[in-house]
């Protein structure tokens, strides 16, 4: 596998910094961030193979973000996360170009499983 | 609620959406209407029917009760006329005329001449003695020297000074009657003069009274036996028919039937210090027709369509009921469905809120427990290794069940039973706020509680409540913009009732879409709400017992008011 650069956004601080280190202990080049805002910062300063975003977050939600990024990297795969998905929120994550819509709690092996389907793609 | 143009302030209470209703509601509306519309439709006819009862009376007694009174009361007036007449005559001849020239057989002749031509009728005269012995007689027979003393009409004629007699046959053999007068002489000492004078004179002032053809006017006595003669009722002597009713002293007149059934008006009177009773009687024409016989088809009349008129009101009411109830039924079924698929909604909603606040938790634990496992997993020369990925294994499973379970409660969807439990209204507010309570701190909401101090529980059901104010503030949410304000207030209302109100300082609702908020599919959301969220509320509050104001204004905001019973009526 290609090394990969993921970019984990979700307001819960414990969840990113966790996931983050459970990347890192697997070789995969992580970062968290807990804002919205804060990650199309770091997205603008470097670009990264995957993003994995929460849906609902204070300030900009996961929807607003994924547009953004999709405006500027097309290219770039996001994996949205949430805490409850009904069939319109998964339609919407579609139309905004998410590469997948996933349930929390995830186990980490398909969250692995789909960022080899993502950077294969 | 999306925005709205105009309106001011104002406050609906909506009716009671469809229920079916108790037999016994339909039962009072059928005889509501049953009462209602004979009410209406028979009380002009009575009116009508008691109004021409009274003018055909009236009209009946013009047309022939009337004129049988008038004729019965001038024939006894001429009957005694005729009668006085003769009794005068007879009283001036006892009076004027010398004894002596009464009891000479010459002298009477010439007086019962004079008679006979001034009056008429006069057959003969007799002179009797205070012993009954005729001293002398005057007439076509030869009665002198006859004794009356044993004879009734003498007795009388001595104490009541006058007799007049019924018609008898005698020893003359034809109809005539007698009168007499006495005179009286010094001591007990008296004479009589008696006079015989024929019927015929008698009949002819009966029937000089103009009678129709079907009209009959005769004397009888009071034993009913005929004086003189009768058109149908009999020749002279024989036993009158008719029975009348009690005399009085002038004229009446009665409806009767004769003896044959024929329907007649009687009049009747005595005539007065005589034996006789007028009687007359007009059998009814066939244009007027018999007053009790007209009286019964009238009523008849009425009576049948009094009767028709109720059949087709009691068949038309109790069709009109049944229709109304079967559209109930059908309104009510609606409502029940419409309920359910939204409760169904609401249910889910709220699986949603649920599962959603666990689910992060749970991912969190998910993330640490794999950590720790990749930890022990990576680390070589671990210590109890196989001890600490057992316990491990065994968290993330019990996360696979708690997750498991929260994916299931995004599809929950259960019909929840009715349930009274005592509830704090406090608390249960506060619980179903604590769904919205994300969405709130991410639109900057602010909401405020405003709690009354010691505030009684209530009774009633918890799941309902939860959808009633989970719908009002769902509702309230959608109004204001982001870092609007919303209003919990709860507060006791009298001893009865306790009182939620929910205000917001939103957009607002017109006084016209105000109106149909709790219809059913009433919806002003852009998109497309399904219109059932504030109905069923208002069904549920009514449900409970409770009622649900709401006041609103354009631009100012809406303030939605829940009433709930303390205690809920059985």
């Amino acid at each position: 596998m290609k090394p990969m650069r993921i970019l984990v956004v979700d307001d819960e601080i414990e969840f990113v910094t966790t996931l983050v280190e459970r990347l890192e202990l697997r070789s995969i080049e992580a970062e968290g961030v807990t804002r919205g805002s804060e990650a199309l910062q770091r997205i603008a300063e470097k670009p990264f193979d995957i993003v994995l975003l929460d849906v609902k977050m204070p300030g900009i939600g996961g929807m607003e973000v994924i547009r953004k990024i999709k405006q500027e990297h097309p290219e770039m795969h996001v994996i949205l996360l949430t805490g409850h998905g009904s069939a319109e929120a998964v339609e919407e994550a579609r139309l905004a170009g998410a590469f997948e819509f996933l349930m929390k709690p995830v186990n980490i092996d398909e969250l692995l499983r789909i960022f080899r389907l993502a950077s294969s793609d | 609620m999306a925005p709205h143009d105009r309106g001011g302030p104002a406050e609906v209470r909506m009716e009671r959406p469809a229920e079916l209703h108790s037999r016994t509601h339909y039962r009072r509306l059928w005889k509501t209407m049953v009462i209602s519309t004979s009410v209406v439709a028979l009380l002009p006819l009575i009116i009508l029917t008691i109004i021409s009862y009274l003018q055909y009376k009236k009209t009946f007694r013009m047309e022939s009760i009337n004129p049988v009174h008038n004729l019965t009361a001038t024939t006894k007036h001429s009957l005694e006329f005729f009668l006085s007449e003769r009794l005068s005559a007879l009283t001036m001849v006892i009076n004027s005329t010398p004894f002596e020239r009464l009891a000479d057989g010459d002298g009477l002749a010439g007086t019962l001449a004079n008679l006979a031509q001034a009056f008429g009728g006069f057959i003969d005269l007799g002179l009797i003695d205070a012993q009954g012995k005729q001293l002398s007689y005057a007439g076509p027979y030869n009665l002198g020297g006859r004794d009356y003393s044993d004879q009734e009409w003498f007795h009388e004629v001595g104490y009541r000074d006058v007799h007049i007699s019924e018609v008898f046959m005698g020893y003359r053999k034809y109809p005539h009657f007698v009168i007499a007068v006495k005179q009286q002489l010094e001591g007990s000492d008296f004479y009589v003069l008696r006079a015989t004078i024929a019927s015929e004179r008698l009949n002819q002032s009966i029937m000089f009274t103009n009678l129709d053809p079907s009209s009959d006017a005769f004397l009888i006595n009071k034993h009913g036996v005929i004086q003189s003669p009768s058109r149908f009722y009999g020749a002279v002597f024989e036993q009158c028919p008719l029975s009348l009713p009690p005399l009085g002293t002038d004229a009446q007149v009665v409806e009767e039937n004769d003896e044959a059934g024929r329907p007649i008006i009687l009049g009747y009177a005595p005539v007065e210090r005589s034996p006789f009773i007028l009687v007359l009687v007009k059998r009814s024409g066939a244009l007027m027709g018999n007053w009790a016989t007209l009286r019964t088809e009238l009523f008849g009349f009425v009576a049948f369509s009094a009767l028709l008129i109720l059949l087709v009101i009691v068949y038309g009411s109790t069709y009109l009921a049944r229709q109304v109830r079967d559209a109930d039924a059908k309104r009510a079924d609606i409502f029940h469905k419409m309920e359910y698929t939204n409760k169904l909604a609401a249910i889910g909603r709220l699986g949603a809120g649920v599962a959603h606040e666990i689910n992060n938790p749970l991912a969190i634990i998910s993330q640490k427990a794999g950590l720790m496992k990749d930890i022990v997993t990576m680390t070589e020369e671990f210590p109890k290794r196989e001890k600490f990925l057992d316990l491990i294994n065994s968290i993330l499973k019990s996360v696979d069940r708690c997750s498991n379970i929260t994916h299931r409660l995004l599809g929950f969807a259960k019909h929840m039973d009715v349930q009274t439990e005592p509830i704090h209204l406090e608390l249960l507010l506060k619980e179903v706020f604590g769904f919205l309570e994300k969405e709130a701190m991410h639109r900057n909401l602010n909401v405020s509680f405003d709690i009354a101090d010691d505030l009684p529980t209530i009774l009633s059901d918890r799941g309902q409540l939860q959808q009633v104010f989970l719908n009002i503030l769902n509702n309230a949410f959608a109004a204001v913009p982001d870092g609007g304000d919303i209003g919990i207030a709860i507060y006791p209302n009298g001893e009865l009732y306790e009182a939620v109100d929910i205000k917001d300082n939103g957009s607002g609702i017109s006084e016209e879409n105000l109106k149909h908020i709790f219809e059913p599919f009433f919806t002003t959301k852009k998109g497309g709400g399904t219109g059932l969220g504030l109905s069923i509320t208002y069904g549920i509050v009514e449900k409970l017992g409770g009622r649900i104001y709401v006041e609103s204004e354009v631009g100012v905001g809406t303030k939605f008011t829940v009433m709930l019973p303390i205690k809920r009526e059985p």
